[in-house]
């Protein structure tokens, strides 16, 4: 048995595992990352339009701030997230974003005077002050009150992954490409590592880690369409439903992007929107404003994705001999727009679709794109219930985007949790509390127990194959577990995805080479996908209500009375067809802004009963407060500096708020 | 808008038969000889060698060997030799291309199988030698307002770092084929990108380290093909003068 020691191991190396592992090396620590691919080909590379920082430096951003990013989100994710988290995240953002600049990401830059833009269909003059000059601007995304999207073009994950792999270059730090993690070593409360397959040569290692941390991204692969790249399929995930012990978050809260192209699935950023791109219908009628007055195309996703589906539904889609779609027009922001700042779509549309979109518009629809559940963690990154283990970024649930994610935000979260979660894995590996003491023997187990599945998997002479079996599910999931889901639809989706799970015990394989050999790498991942799939399902079919992303048409309403709480799904008997769900409520009266109305969407929730209570609570401090600053306002309502790491609790510079209050 | 183009090409007829030639080798497996394999499809509308790909491995050769992540034309995984031209597979069109297609692995690197190559060995050790990030004593205070840069200064820096290492330069490089250490465009292009950028404190003196020897600028014979494949269109032929006039300029 092959074995190798390390302090962490990271498994991913997208833009929230690099910077995980830069983190604790920068600690002192020793890490590994563990890639199912070179790093900077990860699927971070394909965000496109930006992360959002409240650093209020172009004149559309004026008056952002912390507070404003944080009433945002809260509201973007239905009131699902946790709110001390998305204080954490809101705070921490302008730093990521001020580390990457150090580091070399070439953000677009304020220029002074006046310049032409497109708000509202119509062509506006902004004016940006002198002050601002050559710092870090902003465009306009989904569900924001201000401009505060910071980007590089439309490559803005490109730029921050490269620089990021190049830093992980820099600090020496190992990555073991074309490896992939098979299962978890544990011992039923503790992680100590992983057991992983090399993809080339098909050899297995033992990597014995005092912590572990997974941020593998997404699981937009189990269904049809998706704008994911073909490697988030969701075994980072399943790595940690198998140990039996850690808990997956609001799995059911799954994100549809409004404009992806057709049928290829491929992302059009939410900048052609933010800069002023609209939708049409069959009749080139631009008819968000029809449904959303306030915000229009932008809306949050689920908003926009909802009321997409619905126009297409009253008729007014356009029919291609790939279902029905709508059109996204960015013509009317000008070729030189296009050519300068949605560059990658502009190339996206010339190969995909051979049109070009300074002249035609764009056939869009809603498609799989986000993943807001995932490994259960607390503020630290750590799970919930098995120590060692941590989680960052997509494939974790700490939980900053509740039932809906706003545009800008992940690609902010992956660098944001990798800046805090490393902090933790640091204190943790450097107290008493991560010694290894564990007996070869159950490495030794682990190590066999993945040695046999595999090699009974290469005899395999079963009925079923892989293809059709994933098939099956990829479809069930988009036509039973979509945007829109029904009681009896999900019913059927959690029936056929158990069976779907009892007949991938029945493989057969016709390729039987032990070292790269894509149908066996196939194989072993199908029954970690349907896992999933079933944790999504079950998690959806048992939540009678809508809450953003997840909406029940027989449920139509947010019932905070019953539903304010999130979903956690674990798998302790390895042999079960199913999960088992359990329920954690979210406090309303520890919240600094309790429920209420995000103003869009439809306005018909049902009250949570402390809702009142605390809204009064609320208002009483801040009348109590009046004319005392916005920190100690917030600090009163919900402290949370102190759940930070000390090196993040500074405050943030703005021109409007120099650092002299620090 | 209803005659869009895109329906013309999501809605022509008559389906094409095509004839994918694979050059086919697995190194793990001591039997194998290179050789050519071909398949038959039926092209669908819109067709990329994505999905052809996919296709041929599904109902013929659950065994082969490809790379993709995105499958948009933005991670680099996907370069091969796409009748006989380095390109990215995944944003290829099959009714760009005639009936029959054939399809080999990018050259000058280590071949994993078939149309895999490990072109990630390849980019970090390019990273490692010719340092590619930004090198600076200041630390940043994440706290203060960032500094200030130039905002065409920005732009010209995003414009050299869409290079997204997928090896297409040096699969079509003359030098490279002869000289295994020699950087390539991409490499050249890369350090362009930190020389341009205020914030890396390196001089040309330095640079001259890196790449002014002929495994750097003065090894490349200006043939070209790097620019002439770029599926980025980094403007490449430019900015290897560029560099080989600063570098000739050290003393």
């Amino acid at each position: 048995m092959k074995l190798v020691y390390t302090d962490v191991l990271v498994i991913g190396g997208g833009l929230a595992g690099l910077r995980t592992a830069i983190g604790v090396k920068k600690r002192g620590l020793e890490p590994i990352v563990l890639s199912l691919v070179p790093p900077k080909r990860s699927h971070s590379a394909a965000a496109q339009g930006g992360m959002q920082a409240s650093l209020a430096n172009s004149a559309m951003g004026s008056g952002d701030n912390e507070d404003v990013h944080f009433e945002d989100t809260v509201k973007g994710s239905d009131w699902g997230c946790d709110q001390q988290v998305a204080r954490m995240f809101v705070h921490t953002a302008p730093k990521a974003v001020r580390e990457l600049a150090g580091w070399g990401v070439p953000w677009n830059r304020v220029r002074q005077g006046e310049r032409e833009a497109v708000v509202n269909a119509e062509r506006v003059v902004i004016s940006e002050s002198p002050e601002a000059h050559g710092l870090i601007t902003a465009r306009d995304f989904g569900g924001t009150r201000k401009w505060r999207t910071c980007y590089t073009s439309d490559g803005t994950g490109h730029a921050m992954l490269f620089t990021l792999g190049d830093q992980s270059i820099a600090d020496d730090i190992p990555v073991m490409e074309r490896m992939e993690a098979l299962s978890l070593i544990h011992d039923g409360n503790r992680c100590f590592g992983a057991i992983v397959r090399n993809l080339v040569t098909g050899e297995l290692t033992a990597i014995v880690a005092r912590a572990t941390a997974i941020s593998t991204g997404g699981y937009g692969r189990i269904y049809k369409v998706s704008t994911n790249g073909i490697i988030c399929e969701g075994t980072g995930m399943a790595l940690a439903l198998e140990t039996g012990v850690a808990e997956l978050g609001n799995m059911e809260a799954v994100q549809f992007h409004p404009t992806a192209i057709v049928p290829a699935g491929i992302l059009t950023t939410e900048g052609c929107r933010g800069d002023g791109g609209l939708l049409r219908d069959v009749d080139g009628h631009r008819f968000m404003p029809d449904y959303e007055p306030d915000k229009k195309e932008l809306a949050s996703r689920d908003v926009v994705s909802r009321r997409m589906t619905e126009h297409m539904r009253k008729g007014k889609g356009v029919k291609s001999p790939y279902g029905d779609h709508l059109w996204l027009d960015i013509s009317v922001l000008g070729r030189e727009h296009i050519e300068k700042n949605l560059r990658e779509v502009k190339d996206i549309c010339n190969y995909f679709l051979g049109i070009d979109p300074a002249e035609d518009w764009i056939p869009v629809r809603p498609t799989q794109h986000y993943s807001m559940g995932g490994i259960r963690t607390r503020h630290t990154g750590e799970s919930t219930t098995l120590e060692g283990l941590f989680a960052c970024g997509e494939s974790a649930c700490w939980d900053l985007h509740g039932f809906n994610r706003l545009g800008g935000n992940s690609v902010a979260e992956t660098v944001v949790a990798g800046m805090i979660v490393s902090e933790f894995i640091a204190d943790y590996c450097q107290s008493g509390k991560s010694e290894i003491d564990i007996p070869t023997a159950l490495v030794r187990e682990f190590h066999e127990r993945e040695e046999n599945r595999i090699n009974a998997l290469l005899q395999a002479s079963g009925d079923e194959r892989v293809t059709d079996l994933r098939r099956e599910m990829e479809e069930i999931m988009i036509e039973k577990v979509g945007i829109f889901r029904t009681g009896p639809e999900l019913d059927q989706a959690v029936e056929e995805l158990q069976d779907l799970l009892k007949r991938s015990r029945n493989i057969g394989m016709s390729s039987r080479v032990a070292g790269a050999n894509p149908e066996l790498v196939a194989a072993y991942r199908l029954p970690k996908m349907l896992k999933i799939a079933l944790c999504v399902a079950l998690g959806a079919r048992e939540r009678t209500e809508s809450r953003g992303a997840h909406y029940r048409e027989d449920y139509p309403r947010r019932d905070d009375s019953s539903w304010l709480k999130r979903t956690l799904a674990t798998w302790p008997d390895a042999d079960a067809e199913l999960p088992r769900l359990a329920y954690e409520d979210i406090d309303v009266m520890k919240m600094e802004l309790p429920p209420g109305f995000r103003g869009y969407g439809t306005r018909n929730h049902l009250e949570h009963p402390d809702t009142t209570a605390r809204q009064e609570e609320v208002e009483r401090t801040q009348k109590r407060l009046e004319g005392a600053d916005r920190f100690t306002l917030q600090e009163t309502l919900m402290p949370f500096e102190q759940l930070l790491p000390e090196r993040y609790r500074g405050r943030n510079e703005r021109l409007e708020e120099p650092n002299s209050s620090a | 808008m209803q005659a869009n183009p895109w329906n013309l090409i999501m809605t022509e007829t008559a389906p094409r038969t095509l004839t994918i030639k694979i050059l086919r080798h697995n190194p793990q497996d001591p039997e194998s000889e290179p050789r050519f394999e071909a398949y038959e499809i039926e092209e669908a509308p819109g067709m990329t060698l994505f999905i052809a790909l996919n296709a041929v491995r599904d109902r013929f050769e659950p065994s082969l060997q490809f790379d993709f992540v995105c499958r948009a034309g933005i991670c680099g995984s996907c370069g091969m030799l796409i009748n006989g031209r380095p390109g990215l597979a995944c944003r290829t069109l099959t009714s760009k291309l005639g009936p029959e297609i054939t399809l080999a692995p990018l050259p000058v690197f280590k071949l994993i199988g078939d149309l895999s190559v490990d072109t990630g060995a390849w980019a970090r050790e390019m990273g490692e030698r010719l340092k590619t990030w930004v090198h600076r004593q200041e630390q940043t205070d994440v706290d203060q307002l960032e500094e200030r840069m130039d905002p065409d200064r920005a732009e010209e820096i995003y414009e050299l770092d869409r290079c997204i290492e997928c090896g297409c330069c040096i699969a079509a490089c003359g030098t490279a084929r002869m000289r295994k250490d020699f950087v390539g465009a991409a490499g050249i292009n890369k350090l362009a990108r930190f020389r341009l950028d205020p914030r890396d404190e390196r001089s040309d003196d330095d640079f001259y380290e890196l790449i002014g020897n002929d495994d750097g600028v003065f090894g490349c014979m200006t043939l070209l093909g790097c620019n002439d494949v770029c599926p980025k269109e980094l403007p490449l032929q430019t900015q290897l003068a560029f560099m080989r006039r600063k570098m000739v300029a050290v003393k």
